[in-house]
């Protein structure tokens, strides 16, 4: 198998990231380590943005169901046997609700770190594609249900400790997670796993499943009059991006050592698009490197000017879109080839078709 | 459940409905007509909430009661104003591209918010509505606030001049021309570009006025509008993008669910319920309420 120049790139990035704790200190190596986790959830994007051209803004609902599943086999685990959970007891709640006994079992846990966000993602997507609703309305309605699903994570205090999350974890798979040595075993799971989903995604990417997505993307209509069924794809797409989503929340959780609504709502949702956005969403390399890059600025400048973070992403979402539409993967490519490809319609024959009305 | 807390819910539920109505009816504007999603709509509304509050420390020693006449041009001017430059500078370059405009709005109403925080501060700046507005009418066992009644007129009137203008002026006309067929309403003489400004500027305009009203019922802070934005848009697409009347529907109709439903369950569930029912209610009427005809084969 002959290997592209970019392919080629991008192994030797990835192998150089795996040395990372050799030459990173420990807050370097524990950030890198979060905002690898979170490319994951950016890869998913675009599958599903970039390559399906669905814009989801309710990815941070896949994302939170795959931490949540994680954080409460991790709580559970924390627990001592036969009590409750802190933040159940301060509640008054009295028993362990149905939905949380299974959860004391770890490989029933990491197998709904999967199951969880990918079947919601599906059943989401099945409701929504089967009408053939499309384009921005697809965008309002995700944004409508991670609303609703983060409103009742913050209204549900016994169930799921609310606004202040589920925290307070001691140990995975008898790994104790505060030991000293865990921050680096933790990193190099996490990078095994970005590898994983972007070599994955790339090889899927390249059948004709991949094609057909690239298909519905520039000309739906088209592509059900050719004989095709789109909504069946934009389902098994949509699937993959909550998936990815879902891992990328489980590893975040571990990070983090804490999940809660505010790290999976609007703001986090959108921001995670536009970092998409940023590095090419038509591009997997530039759509990871694009979440990572973004991450990395933002734990800069926030630190840095805490005041000043908000203009600053707010003004690069603007420019963005205004200057490079097609990110900086896009301006790479658009350099190399020249001369330069018309930037990818959204849906070019729309005016055409609903102005001729 | 007697039939005065009912009724004293659906009461409250009109008036949340009348703002989000408000809030709506200039998304469905450049919604309907130039398919932009201005996702820093609910900032206007801040804007207009903000300017209220300066209006009453500015003129209220001055003017007394009479502050609240002024406040009104000044959240319409003052929003419009600001619509007008996001259309110039930015909105302008994106026609035709909806998912783009969501993204670049969503940049805008981060820096908007930003400095609204660093203008006022993080917590709400509470506006004292007029003493007239202070009492309630009396029906029975149900008590109607004057501030919220207030509310509910002022949407009632913002309503009526809205349908006049778009049914009965020669502006409407030209909204109406351009919304069904932008290059034949083009090549007839109307000019979209500016049309595209008004109305924009307009719609922006008309969410300033939602935030007097927004302002005298609670304080305002810098995330009021990001609270409203996402209800505004299931108005637009409850209603049918473009349909005044279905959007109107809507949005009482959403007052209504949800001031009911905080009345039977917890505040967090009834909205969590809400939206879940709206994506129901997609799935049996998906272009809204009232669809506007059309045999496009597809919508942006």
């Amino acid at each position: 198998m002959k290997l592209s120049t970019s392919t080629m790139a991008v192994i030797a990035v990835l192998i150089a990231l795996a040395f990372a704790p050799l030459y990173l200190g420990a807050y370097p190596l524990t950030l890198l380590g979060r905002v690898l986790a979170l490319s994951i959830a950016a890869v998913g994007v675009m599958v599903v943005w970039g390559r399906a051209g669905i814009l989801s803004l309710g990815q941070g609902l896949f994302f939170g169901l795959g931490g949540y599943a994680l954080a409460m086999h991790l709580k559970l685990v924390a627990t001592p046997r036969g009590e409750l959970p802190d933040f159940m007891l301060y509640n008054g709640v009295e028993a362990l609700p149905w939905f949380w006994a299974p959860f004391a079992s770890a490989p029933f846990a990491l197998a709904m770190v999967l199951i969880f966000p990918a079947a919601a993602a599906g059943l989401v997507a099945w409701l929504m594609f089967r009408r053939r609703i499309t384009g921005v309305y697809v965008s309002i309605i995700t944004q409508a249900l991670l609303l609703a699903f983060v409103t009742w994570l913050n209204g549900s205090q016994g169930l799921t400790s609310g606004t202040n999350g589920i925290t307070d974890f001691q140990t995975f798979l008898g790994v104790n997670l505060r030991g000293p040595d865990v921050a680096n075993g933790l990193y190099w799971v996490t990078l095994l796993f970005v590898a994983l989903a972007l070599g994955g995604t790339a090889l899927l990417l390249r059948t004709p499943f991949g094609a057909i997505l690239t298909a519905i993307r520039d000309n739906e209509n088209r592509t059900r009059f050719l004989g095709f069924n789109p909504a069946a794809f934009k389902i098994a797409a949509f699937m993959l991006g909550g998936l990815l989503a879902g891992v990328s929340g489980a590893l975040y959780t571990l990070h983090l050592g804490t999940i809660s609504p505010a790290m999976i709502g609007t703001a986090f949702s959108i921001e995670l698009v536009v970092w998409v956005a940023l590095g090419g969403r038509a591009s997997l390399i530039g759509a990871a490197a694009g979440l990572v890059l973004g991450q990395l600025a933002k734990d800069r400048i926030s630190s840095a000017a805490p005041d000043a973070w908000l203009y600053v992403m707010g003004s690069l979402f603007v420019l963005v879109v205004l200057v490079m539409p097609q990110g900086v993967a896009g301006l790479i490519r658009n350099r190399r080839r020249a001369p330069a490809p018309a930037p990818v319609p959204q849906n070019p024959v729309t005016r055409e078709v609903s102005d001729a009305v | 459940m007697d039939f005065t807390f009912i009724s004293g819910q659906l009461f409250t539920g009109l008036s949340v409905g009348s703002i989000l109505l408000l809030a709506a009816l200039g998304l469905a504007l450049s919604f309907g007509l130039m398919r932009v999603i201005n996702m820093a709509h609910g900032e206007f509304l801040m804007v207009g909430g903000y300017l209220t509050y300066l209006a009453a420390q500015w003129a209220g020693p001055t003017l007394g009661d009479a502050w609240l006449w002024a406040a009104f041009p000044l959240a319409f001017l003052g929003a419009a104003l600001l619509g007008a430059v996001m259309e110039f500078t930015v909105i302008r370059r994106l026609y035709g591209r909806p998912l783009d405009t969501l993204l670049a709005t969503f940049g805008i109403s981060l820096i908007l918010q930003q400095a609204a925080r660093q203008l006022f501060g993080s917590t709400g700046v509470p506006v004292t509505a007029p003493a007239w507005l202070g009492g309630a009418l009396q029906l029975g066992d149900v008590t109607l606030p004057f501030v919220r009644l207030f509310v509910i007129a002022l949407a009632l009137i913002v309503l009526g001049g809205m349908w006049w203008l778009l049914n009965r002026s020669r502006f409407g006309m030209h909204v109406r021309a351009v919304n069904q067929n932008r290059e034949m309403a083009a090549a007839l003489g109307v000019n979209t570009r500016s049309l595209d400004l008004l109305v924009f500027a307009l719609g922006a305009g008309v969410a300033g006025v939602a935030g007097v009203g927004l302002a005298l019922i609670a304080p305002v802070n810098p995330t009021v509008g990001a609270a409203y934005i996402v209800n505004a848009f299931l108005v637009v697409v409850v209603g049918g993008v473009g349909s005044v009347l279905g959007g109107a529907v809507a949005a009482v109709l959403l007052g209504f669910v949800t001031a009911l439903a905080e009345g039977f369950t917890s505040v967090s569930l009834a909205q969590a319920i809400l939206l879940v029912l709206i994506v129901a209610f997609l799935q049996w009427k998906p272009r809204g309420l009232i669809p506007t005809k059309s045999r496009a084969l597809e919508e942006a």
